[in-house]
């Protein structure tokens, strides 16, 4: 195995290029686990600790450019402001240790369905910013996971950041394990109200073959609180429709059964934490709107 | 009852510092928070090469070819090892030799070792093992009794030749035992109230942090020094010793440091494969599994399904007990038949009851090896029969807590076996004890004004509730487990102690072959030899087969047998100081001849405390050095048919009280608490005695609400990582009130009671009586899973 050390971005680059099957290792919590249970051999490892650009976050329009390689400690600390989703799902990763060391762009590389972050990805909106010498693409999030494992990137990209739209409103995000804490997630679920577009976004982790959006869920919720006049009026989401919100996002998974977690379980338990996070999202929204007409 | 402590009488050694009755410090403490004590993995050797295991990927099949070119073949390679290498016994095991050293021509579960190789680098050996090519034919598995015992089935030891096989039913059967008291057929015709019930209990692991390691070297003489982490030094060397071809004086063993054990360490797992290597290539070997291995490596707590039925009266005095208990001992003995045993002799609880009919048995199966695991027989049955008292409380409209008291053993009580009781046994007052204490507030997650506390709910910090769906529930448990070696077995340990003086100050060394697995018994024997000798300065030597046996650090025994071999021996020594102060300074004083003499702070006194001399002028150049066996009362085998006899050694008790929160709607589990109260007789160190009950807690309700192997149908283990076997962590470790009895057994040295299972079997119950008062489902297995409690 050899192991290659670019100093730079464009270094990097050029060596994914040269060697197309190099497996990028930054914190090397995922990669590592590989390596050692021998489940995988690369030829080529291609570390990227050395180029700091990748640990960077920063302002960019509307949205934050997220560094790859910015570890999940990072992302509680100095983000729960504009992404308050992803700052929750990032506590909920693994332990101290790891999340000193994993990063967004670790879980867009191993793209498994129980990565902690998709869910907030998908809920928040978010572009993958893919590199390689032939130029930069931005990929919408809900197109890079492509199956169990698989992400939209060529074999010469490499993953620089993640824009992810600044939160205009409440967002959650809640994730079963059978485990209080340091758990992997049998599945999770993301929410994110916009009230700026009147849209909801949705995340659903380890339910369906790669994350997924239920946008049957969103659409109907987005329709039920125009047509009721909930984002104006602020009055709380009848628990009928939270309760159809739930079904319909469970309707969005398809589960498998495994030694994690029944097909059925799974099911059940997205409606319950869409129905949940829709009430503490809400909740937080009405709470903004009082705060706001009083002010 | 109101007493908590019957006073142990100690003259000698009072008034000595670091003796026993002291929370001392473990001399390990800091070193392993810091992460700079030396654990056996931890082990190197200059030329050392590096040892891995080949395993059957099969749960049954026939090794029709094995080609080991490809690994011989790989540079760096030393050896390749298969079971025609073998020099001697090609088998071994802990109570029936049934286990192969590498598989011969079979292979019997997922994960047994069929070829070793040697190399310069553990990466190079992996990949050299990995290109050796084994042709397997797969052969029909059995998996359980059904299809362990049809008519047909596979006989996975046809030629058994052990003690039990006379016995057994059927040869997939290892050992079966009945025990029966009483008239179990009339008193259930005068029963008012019968319950009955199944009860399954998963596969735990005992999931120590330390993996299986060790490191063997070669000798000029022809045998080997093995350094190794395990639980009992001497049973590694009765078997390693015939495999090697080699007398057990040429197989020197000391013991390295052991990162947990709970009865995994029991069986051998990579020592004679080590010592093989090592013998072949003439080089050091270290062998160290890593994670996955583990699970495959070691033997796991029995998985059982229980069948129960309890009679009793309308005011609840229970009648009669009939069980059945069958256990999935998997694919070779390990200590099925002891477990058997346990299961059979406990199986009815700390109750009395004048009439039982049960049986316990072990299968063979092509299910992972079962054997040792704290609690050892009477977990599973502690489940299912505290279980079945929940059941009758409920049946009768009474008090869970009243039923159990009403029915519970105290001293002088007969167990099922026709063994007495004698010695304390409070049973009620734990119970009580128990109850008693306040309950944790309600609804602790709010906070005034602010967010909820996650970290109180049930979910914890992956944000599952805020409050929605959670209901409080309270569960009561209480359990019995023997204490030492039962059914007759020598279980007798060893100690060597030496006194002499060094830089002008006397100083004690203990030298046992007690293996240090976290237990604290390092801790203890210094207490003791201060206690005995009255010196502070005491010296731990290195545990290993230089000094004879100390018999297994398990069964809640080491305490009151080697503790017991070192308070003997320094009995011995204290003999021949006071015999080597009469014969230089007996002239000089008239107490030397008349009175009471005891050796405190340095120096013999008189009883009333008047020093007569210096232990350092007493003995001047000379060491005294004893070494002397000490055994515990002998115990009895239970009958073959009646399961009578005096079986054991001595009991345990524990109670417990569990509150839990429960997400009703997502399944998930919070356990707010955990109250222990058990009777230890004497605490010799109650720091250590409360880290045991609270360690041993700990992994009861691991047992309940998470720890399990997963088995597929087709005997395969599916989830041998610690992503998915899960242990708790310590935001799903509860508060663990303790209360500590000391009421003596005068049996035991110092009064002293094993500690370290007891609190392992109640724990379990009573999380899940709790998950049942939560919501009102029966829950008739552990763990415990989300699934169980949302019908998904």
């Amino acid at each position: 195995m050899d192991f290659l050390r670019p100093g730079s971005w464009e270094e990097a680059l050029a060596a994914k290029a040269e060697h197309p099957t190099a497996v990028p290792i930054a914190g090397g919590t995922d990669v590592m686990v590989e390596i050692n249970f021998d489940h995988r051999r690369p030829e080529y490892l291609l570390d990227l600790n050395r180029i700091g650009d990748l640990y960077e976050w920063g302002d960019d329009a509307g949205d934050v450019r997220l560094g790859a390689a910015v570890p999940y400690t990072r992302i509680i600390e100095e983000l729960g402001g504009p992404l308050p989703g992803l700052a929750l799902a990032s506590r909920t990763v693994g332990s101290p240790q790891i999340r000193n060391r994993g990063s967004v762009g670790g879980n867009l590389g191993a793209a498994s369905p129980a990565g902690d972050a998709h869910p907030a990805l998908l809920a928040a909106g978010a572009d993958v910013e893919a590199a390689s010498v032939r130029g930069t693409r931005l990929i919408p999030v809900e197109e890079f996971y492509t199956g169990v494992k698989r992400n939209a990137l060529a074999p010469d990209e490499l993953i620089r950041a993640v824009r992810i739209r600044k939160a205009d409103g409440p967002q959650q995000f809640s994730k079963v394990g059978t485990r209080n804490a340091m758990v992997i997630a049998v599945c999770a679920f993301g929410l994110a109200l916009h009230p700026e577009t009147r849209t909801v976004r949705t995340g659903i982790g380890s339910a369906a073959p790669t994350p997924v959006r239920a946008r049957a869920a969103e659409d109907f919720l987005a329709a039920a609180l125009a047509d009721e006049g909930l984002w104006e009026s602020g009055a709380p989401v009848p628990p009928a429709l939270a309760r159809q919100f739930g079904e319909l996002a469970a309707g969005a998974c398809n589960p498998i059964d495994d030694v994690r977690g029944s097909a059925r379980y799974r099911r059940h338990a997205v409606a319950v934490m869409a129905r949940r996070t829709l009430g503490w999202a809400w909740d937080a929204y009405r709470g903004r709107e009082r705060t706001a007409r009083c002010a | 009852m109101d007493v908590s402590r019957t006073p142990t009488p100690l003259s000698q050694g009072s008034r000595t510092p670091g003796g026993i009755g002291e929370s001392t410090q473990r001399p390990d403490g800091t070193l392993k928070v810091t992460g700079d004590f030396a654990y056996a993995s931890d082990l190197w050797h200059e030329d050392m090469l590096w040892g891995t295991t080949l395993r059957s990927p099969h749960t049954h099949a026939r090794i029709l070819s094995v080609d080991l070119s490809g690994a011989f073949a790989t540079p760096g390679v030393y050896a390749v090892l298969t079971c025609a290498d073998l020099p001697a016994a090609t088998r071994y095991g802990l109570e029936i030799k049934d286990t192969p050293v590498l598989a011969d021509g079979v292979v019997r579960y997922h994960g047994e070792p069929v070829a070793l190789v040697a190399a310069d680098h553990p990466e190079t050996a992996r990949r050299a093992a990995a290109k050796i090519k084994v042709e397997y034919e797969p052969l029909p598995v059995v998996t359980d009794e059904e299809s362990a015992t049809r008519p047909g089935a596979p006989l996975l030891h046809p030629d058994r030749t052990d003690a039990h096989a006379p016995h057994v039913p059927h040869p997939n059967i290892v050992h079966r035992q009945p025990v029966r008291r009483g008239d179990v057929a009339a008193a259930r015709a005068a029963a008012d109230v019968v319950v009955t019930g199944d009860y399954e209990v998963g596969m735990q692991d005992q999931a120590f942090l330390g993996p299986e390691s060790g490191l063997a070297v070669p000798a000029e003489d022809g045998g080997v020094d093995l350094y190794i982490a395990t639980q009992w030094l001497h049973a590694d060397l009765r078997q390693i010793a015939p495999v090697l071809g080699l007398p057990e004086d040429k197989v020197r063993m000391t013991l390295s440091g052991v990162g947990g054990a709970f009865g995994g360490r029991e069986d051998l797992s990579m020592q004679a494969h080590a010592c093989l290597l090592a013998l072949r290539t003439g080089r050091p070997v270290k062998m160290v599994y890593n994670r996955y291995e583990s699970f495959f490596g070691h033997v796991h707590r029995h998985p059982a399904k229980l069948h129960y039925e309890h009679g009793a009266t309308r005011d609840g005095r229970l009648l009669f007990v009939s069980c059945r208990i069958v256990l999935d001992g998997g694919a070779y003995a390990s200590s099925s038949p002891a477990v058997v045993g346990n299961a059979a002799s406990l199986a009815v609880g700390p109750y009395v009851v004048e009439n039982v009919d049960s049986e316990a048995l072990a299968l063979y199966t092509n299910n992972p090896p079962c054997g040792a695991m704290r609690g050892f027989g009477a977990v599973q049955a502690c489940f299912a029969y505290e279980a079945q008292m929940d059941r009758l409380a409920a049946a009768l409209g009474m008090d869970p807590v009243e039923l159990r008291q009403r029915n519970a053993m105290s001293q002088g009580a007969v167990m099922p076996t026709g063994q007495v009781v004698d010695s304390p046994a409070p049973v009620a007052e734990l119970l009580r004890r128990v109850k008693a204490l306040p309950l944790p507030p309600e609804r602790e997650w709010e906070s005034a004004g602010g967010p909820p506390d996650i970290r109180a709910l049930p979910g914890g910090l992956s944000n599952t509730t805020h409050g929605e769906g959670v209901v409080r529930g309270v569960g009561y448990a209480v359990g019995i487990k023997n204490v030492g070696f039962s059914e007759g077995f020598d279980d007798y340990s060893t100690a060597r102690v030496r006194l002499e003086v060094v830089a002008g100050q006397p100083v004690a060394t203990v030298h046992t072959a007690a293996a240090e697995v976290g237990q604290g018994g390092v801790t203890v024997h210094a207490q003791i030899v201060r206690t005995e000798l009255g010196v502070t300065q005491v010296t731990i030597h290195p545990a290993d087969t230089r000094v004879g046996s100390a018999g297994s650090t398990s069964a809640s025994r080491q305490t009151y047998v080697t503790g017991g071999a070192v308070r003997h021996a320094c009995e011995a020594v204290r003999e021949r100081v006071l015999a080597l102060g009469r014969a230089r300074f007996g002239a000089a004083h008239p107490a030397w001849q008349h009175a009471e003499l005891l050796l405190e702070g340095g120096k013999v006194t008189t009883d009333g405390g008047e020093a007569l001399a210096d232990l350092a002028d007493v003995l001047e150049s000379e060491a005294i050095d004893v070494e002397l066996e000490w055994r515990h009362r002998p115990t009895e085998a239970f009958d073959p048919r009646s399961g009578q006899g005096n079986g054991h050694v001595q009991y345990s008790f524990a109670a417990h009280r569990a509150v839990v929160e429960v997400d009703t709607e997502l399944g998930l589990v919070k356990v707010v608490e955990l109250a222990c109260a058990q009777d230890v007789g004497k605490a010799l160190n109650p720091l250590s005695v409360v880290g045991q009950i609270q360690g041993g807690t700990t992994q009861g309700l691991g047992l309940a609400v998470m720890e399990e192997i997963v088995v597929a149908e087709d005997g395969r283990v599916r989830n041998p990582s610690f992503t998915d076997y899960l242990i708790p962590t310590i935001l799903d470790t509860p508060a663990i009130p303790v209360d500590v009895l000391e009421l003596a057994d005068d049996h035991a040295p110092y009064g002293l009671r094993g500690v370290g299972e007891a609190p392992t079997l109640s724990s379990t119950p009573a999380v899940v009586a709790a998950i049942r008062q939560a919501t009102g489902l029966p829950l008739n297995r552990v763990p415990v899973r989300p699934e169980h409690l949302t019908g998904t």
